[in-house]
Formats: structure tokens, sequence, C-alpha cells
């Protein structure tokens, strides 16, 4: 590759368009809200949109929404509207916020959000489902659960061709196609197997090249941050998938990488320390948060959150475009599934990301707001000590919620983390 | 199996067996769980709210419903989060305490708590811990064919571990049993609906709740003797407020709180221990397969709760057909601390119920709480302004 593309703006192109894109989404939905407008609601964990954009439904993430309320700094303002409606403290923030915006008519610092006209939404989250049932009862719109079984114990996936896989694909296909004469019935548009073929293959190759990025960064350096461009890249693969402006934004963004890897060009100036990260980001102090890390030269590599929060994505599933209604359902079975494993059963992803991205330290972020992804960490962690001998950091705060946010108090745990982490560097010096 | 596990009522009056009944679900050591192990019998612990418990029936194991307990969580603590319920940490702390032994632990997808309990659990036991994977759209028309897949799923699992084969015959036996259980359990309801002065809000609790700590014949040999003793008792009627009391499908209210609540209404109805009441009719011996059977009862005849999602069930409006069908005028909306589903729930409830202009006492509790001073006062008072409003 030619030292031009550089000058053609190809490092740091993933960022820009990501933002881009990402203000183009909002701007999209701001206008359908203008013009009162159908959209469909759903979750980043199994989003459906390869269906929903058949029928041309605008799509919002209402976890996005939300997140963005917290980076923007106002999402003190929505909780405390929806704790006034009666809504506990103790319950997911990403809920009230949205409660709240719905309450105040749509009204998001990044524009103006639709108003529901079907939610749909997967098992992976059981609050996922309690969400819907509020838009449910506020607007009386049609709400569909789309039950994706996953896995039972660890280590005990199944695969196609096994009694149990059969029987949960059967369940997932019976369910695609209910939501697709949903859609037909709330659309009055007659569902169109070629478009969805198309947008199929669109997901494809997303799904390549969000695999192809995540393993780029086994580079030393480090050529993207987990947690902040990961971000980034996170927010247009759910909120473009489907589409040719999201897979070629993924098709670019490897070509980036590779570029950046074959030319030594990492995320940090001096990468010291190479980090994990368990969790959803600590959105309130979104920035500091993660120089709190970066200042003292650790970088995040990879985390479980661009696992699941992808839907799975991060397998490179591709559908079988020779049969694809078949074959769709048995993608949302695996990817979901996997979304589900990277949280409820993570100690073993995670020790498989340790070897093969070299990290030297994994840092744990249970929140107040989510017990999908916090319930089990503290025990994961146990036994991740006792199957490698890498430094782990716990510490605890909010994705949405700054008053369980304690700023001074996460600084000093990770002060004093990273002196462990270069102890331990000294050490292995010595011992050498 | 045969060996009774539960012997200290027999023989007893009515008065006796009430209390011995308290003693054990009070018990956190569990007694007759270790008995039924003691004699060789194993035991399959299954998490709140809803398991099919004929399957495991049906292998000559003990299912014994993990539901929490009040003691100190000294080793889960370390195993999880800050923001959680206590059921979740006590249920784990029983056996790390040593307090139950399993040989497999099921948990469900009922909230996003639970369904993490299979990977801790698997991570601290060599044994199967796993989830079942119970439909959560109940709508589905390939629903109850799914259920029925993941129960041959579980009782596979169940078979292995016993080391032979669940019969039809075993599976059409253990559903007897369930059925003539669920039905004195609804003549236990129809007491407390059309009698309540006959049997307290606590007394019809521990005669349900023994059921998940002992085997099912057992119990409906219990509920065999002690149904006519308690319609014959002489109590009076008293003047108090009929209410349904909401909130108690997971986490379970201390005893007190119970005894407590009792002291000052009539509790017609409620939701505590739905789970073992969740089927509302007999599943039927014959037809397709029993398996079948039982996975359409759990989605075509049965309650509602907050972890259940089904169109056809908005849980407002079974709270409110509840509350008509026992005939009460008031509701408790009660929700364990830290439990979502039971906390999102409730902005539903009271704003539903502030719409029907039903008057209602909403709370939250913990299994460990041991005050409550401050909550009977409160109730005496919104009862109170009921009566002499």
């Amino acid at each position: 590759m030619s030292k031009n593309v550089l000058d053609d703006g190809v490092v740091g192109r993933g960022n820009k368009d990501g933002a881009a894109l990402f203000r183009e989404w909002f701007q999209e939905l701001h206008q359908v809200a203008e013009n009162e407008g159908p959209s469909a609601y759903v979750f980043v964990m199994g989003s459906m949109a390869e269906i929903l954009r058949v029928f041309d439904l605008p799509i919002v993430f209402p976890e996005i929404t939300s997140l963005q309320m917290a980076v923007r700094r106002v999402a003190h303002e929505y909780l405390s509207d929806a704790e006034d409606y009666g809504y506990s403290p103790d319950i997911c923030g990403y809920v009230k916020a949205d409660v709240a915006m719905q309450l105040r008519n749509g009204e998001h610092p990044m524009g103006r959000i639709p108003k529901p006209t079907i939610g749909v939404y997967t098992n992976a989250c059981n609050t996922y489902i309690k969400w819907a049932e509020i838009w449910e009862r506020m607007y009386n719109i049609p709400i569909f659960t789309f039950d994706v079984p996953g896995t039972r114990a660890a280590g005990t996936q199944t695969w196609p061709g096994d009694l149990d896989f059969e029987n949960d694909h059967r369940y997932v296909l019976a369910q695609t196609k209910e939501l697709i004469a949903l859609c037909e019935e709330i659309t009055g548009l007659k569902f169109d197997i070629d478009k969805l073929r198309e947008i199929m293959g669109h997901a494809n190759r997303m799904s390549r090249g969000w695999k192809r990025v995540l393993e780029l960064n086994q580079s030393r350096p480090s050529l993207f941050n987990a947690l902040t461009d990961g971000t980034i890249y996170l927010g247009v693969a759910n909120s473009f998938r489907g589409t040719e402006a999201g897979a070629k934004y993924f098709e670019d963004l490897v070509e980036e990488m590779e570029y950046k890897a074959a030319n030594g060009i990492g995320t940090l100036t001096d990468e010291q320390y190479r980090l994990i990260f368990v969790g959803v980001p600590c959105y309130p102090i979104f920035r500091r948060f993660n120089e709190m890390f970066t200042n003292l030269n650790g970088t995040f590599i990879n985390s479980t959150y661009l696992w699941f929060a992808s839907g799975g994505t991060n397998l490179g599933f591709e559908y079988d475009l020779d049969r694809p209604l078949e074959s769709l359902a048995e993608g949302i079975l695996i990817n979901v599934r996997d979304a589900m494993d990277s949280m409820f059963f993570q100690d073993r992803i995670l020790i498989d990301m340790i070897d093969t991205y070299h990290a030297d330290g994994v840092v744990y972020h249970p929140i107040k707001s989510c017990r999908t992804t916090s319930t089990g960490m503290a025990d994961n962690r146990r036994a991740l000590m006792a199957a490698r001998d890498v430094p782990s950091l716990f510490i605890e705060s909010d994705m949405m919620d700054r008053r369980v946010v304690s700023e001074a108090q996460l600084k000093n745990r990770i002060d004093a983390f990273f002196e462990g982490l270069a102890t331990r560097k000294q050490q292995a010096v010595i011992a050498a | 199996m045969t060996k009774q596990v539960f012997t200290e009522w027999q023989d007893q009056p009515l008065e006796e067996i009430l209390y011995e009944c308290r003693e054990l679900v009070e018990d956190a050591d569990f007694p007759t769980v270790r008995r039924w192990r003691e004699a060789g019998g194993k035991v399959v612990g299954h998490f709140q709210v809803y398991f099919p418990e004929e399957i495991v029936h049906a292998a000559g194991m003990l299912p014994f419903k993990v539901r929490g307990a009040p003691i100190e969580s000294v080793q889960a603590d370390s195993r999880f989060g800050s923001y959680l319920c206590s059921i979740l940490k006590t249920s784990l702390e029983l056996v790390l305490s040593k307090r139950i032994e399993l040989e497999m632990f099921v948990t469900h997808p009922i909230c996003d708590a639970a369904r993490n309990l299979a990977a801790v659990w698997g991570r601290n036991y060599s044994y199967p811990c796993e989830i079942l994977y119970l439909p959560q759209n109940a709508n589905s028309n390939f629903a109850a064919e799914y259920l029925r897949g993941e129960y041959e799923r579980l009782k596979r699992g169940v078979e292995k571990i016993v080391g032979r084969e669940i019969t039809e015959e075993d599976l059409r036996h253990s559903l007897t049993v369930f059925n003539e259980n669920r039905a004195l359990l609804r003549e236990i309801y129809a007491i407390k609906k059309e009698s309540p002065w006959l049997i307290s809000t606590d007394e019809a609790y521990v005669l349900v709740s023994v059921g998940g700590l002992i085997p099912r014949e057992e119990h409906n040999d219990l509920l065999r003797t002690v149904i006519p003793l308690i319609k014959k008792r002489t109590t009076k009627p008293q003047d108090k407020i009929r209410v349904v009391f909401e909130g108690g499908f997971c986490e379970q209210p201390p005893l007190d709180l119970i005894r407590t609540i009792g002291r000052s209404c009539y509790v017609v109805d409620d939701d505590l221990l739905i789970g073992m009441r969740w089927i509302l009719e007999d599943v039927p011996l014959n037809g397709k397969d029993p398996l079948y059977n039982l996975a359409e009862a759990y989605l075509e005849k049965s309650s509602y709760s907050p972890v259940q999602h089904d169109l056809r069930k908005p849980k407002e409006k079974m709270l409110l057909k509840r509350i008509e069908n026992a005939g009460a005028t008031a509701a408790i909306i009660t929700a364990a601390k830290m439990c979502e589903p039971g906390l999102e729930e409730q902005v539903a409830y009271t704003h539903c119920l502030d719409d029907e202009n039903i008057a209602y006492f909403v709370s939250e509790f913990e299994e460990n709480m041991t005050s409550f001073d401050s909550l009977e006062i409160q109730l005496e008072t919104f009862v109170e302004n009921l009566l002499f409003d």
C-alpha cells in the first residue's frame, strides 16, 4: 500500500466516517419524527434489521439513544423525570431515560426521536421485554418477543444437525415467519424475499468486516481502542446493519486497520499495557474514564462489549443466500446466542482473548443499571484468576446514572492497578 | 424412594400441624432434603419461578424449590456484584455453606440476574447446572412444540443422573400426583377467598411452601389431612378489608412480614410462590404425549407473573381480574429490593389501579428483613383510611 493512502485520509477514516454516519442516522430519525412517520424500536442484541429493512421501517435503538443522553451529560434530567413518574432508582437507567424521552414527546439532545409503530426485541436481555411492555402500554402498539434460546450450560453449544439445535432452529424460524407476517400487517407491504437476500448480502459483508477488524487488533501496537473507537464502530454496526453504507464502512475500516497494522501505527504513541474491558462503558464520564487508562499508557485491545453489543456479529457468521429464511433463522440463533454467551459464560471467552491478544490485564466494570452483564462478573473474575496469571481490576459504577459514578474513587483504584502492572513488568524483566 | 421425610405433623391436631409446617419452612438447614439424601435419594434444585417438577419426580428424584433463605450471604457475596436481589445470593449460599447438596441445578430466564445463576453455579460445582429456556414468546404458534423439545432435553439430562429411562408411564404417574397437588392447593386458595377467617395468610403460605421441600405425595397427604380440619374451624369473621398481595412471585417475604399483613387484612389472593400454582387446571393424562401436555399447560392453562410475557395476559389487567375474582377492595403491591421485573411492574400496577380508583399500598421487602414495626404502622394507617373513608 502506498504512503499516499495515509495522505488520502485512510488513517482516522473509521472514526470520521462513523461519526458522520451516526449523525446521518439521527438526522433521519429526526425527520421521521417531524413527519410523524413509522419506526421500529429494536435492541442491539438481535435487532432483526434484516427483516425490518425489507419493510422500509426506520430503526430506532433505544439503548443507543439513551446512552447518548449520558454521553451528552443530560441523562440525569431524564432519569429524574422517570423516577418522578414512579420508576425505582434501582432499575435500568436506559429504560428510565427512554421513558422520560417518550414523556417528553421524543425530545433528545441529538434531535427528535419518532414514536414506535412496533417494538421488536429478543430475550437476550430480559429488560428488553419489560421495556417493550412499557411502549405497548404507552402507545398501544404491537410488540414482538423474538425468543432466541441461549446456551444452556457452559461449553454445551449445539450446532446444525444436533437434535437440540434443530428444536431451537425450528422455533426461531417459526418466529421469523411470524414477524414477517406482522410486518406485512402493520406496513401493508408484501414481503419481498429478493430484497431480504440483498439486505442479508450487505449484512454478510459487515459481519466479515467486523470479525476481521477485531482480529486485526491483535497487532502490537493495537490499532484502535476498543472502548472509545470501538464504540463508534459498534454504533455503525448496529444502526447500519443490512445497508450498503454499513457494509462499505466496514470494508473501508478493514482497509484502514490493515494499513495501520502494516505500518505499525498504533492507537497510543507508547503502548505499555494491553487491556481487555469487560462490561458496558461508563458513559456519564466517557472520555475521562478512558483517559484514566490511556494517560498511564494502557489501552483496550478488545472488550466483551464489542461482542455482545454487536449482537454476536463478532463471529463473522455469513448467511447462505440460497436459502434465506432458514439461514436467517440459523444466523439469528447463533449470533444472539453468542451475544448472550459473551455475558453469561464470558470466562472462557476471556481466557481465549488473553491468549490471542496478549493482554496484560482485564478490567471488569459491573454497573448498577445492568444485571445482565454485571451479575456474574465477580465469580467470573475468580474463575479467570484461577485459569490465568493476569491481573484484573473490578470497578463498579454505572452507564447512565452519574449519582453512582465516583470519579475520584475510580481514579484511585485505576492508579493502584497500574502500579501493580508496572511492578509486575519490572519483576518480569528481572526474572528474565 | 418411599421413606417419608416429614413426619412431625402426623397424628397431630391442626394447630400443631401448622406449627410444624412453620418450623420446617423457617428452617434454613432444610432437614427434609437432608433426610431424603440420607436415605439415598437424589435432588434437583430448581430456581424460582416455574419448573416442570413432574419430569424430575418421574425419575424418582426430589425436585427442591430453590427460593433463597433468610440467611447471611457469607461466601456467596464474593461471587456477585453489589446491586442484586437477596434471593440470588442466599440461594447460592445454601450450597456453598453445604446446607443443601444437589445432583443438578436448573435456573430459568426469568430475569437478567437469575439467568446468570447457571453460569455462576456451574463454575463452582461440577454437577449439571443449566438454564431451562422456558419460551419467552408464549404467543408463537410453535412455542408449545418448542417447549416439548426443551422438556425432552431436560428429561435426557435427568435420565443421565439416575441412570435409567423415564417412561411415559412414569410421567403420567407424576402428572397424576401433581394434578392432585394443584387441586389441593386450589382448595386452600378457595378457603382463603371464601372464608379468609378460617385460615390466616401465614398459615396458608406455610402449607403451600412446604410443598417445595418434600415429596409431593407427602404434601398431598398433608393437605388432604389439614383441609377438612381448617373447614371445621369455628373462627368468627372479623371486620378486616380484603386485599390482594402482589410481588411474591420470586423472592419470598419473611414469614413475619406475611403474618404482619395478615393481622391488618384478609389476603384473599396473592402471587406468593406462584410457580407452584402456575398451572391452573389438571394437565391431561391422555392425548398427544405427557411432555407435550405439560408444555401446553404451561402456556395455555396458566397464571401470570411479571417474568412471563404473554400478549394475552397484560399484567395490570390480570391483576384487576385477580382483585375482582377475589372480591378484594384493595391491593398490596410489593417488590423485592433490587428485583428489576417486580419494580418495573409496580409502576404499571399502580398507574392502572389509579385509573380504576382502587386503593393500594406500595412497599418493598427483602427476605432478610427483621423489623416490621414501621411497615405495620403504615399498613394500619392505610387500612384505617379505607375502613373509615
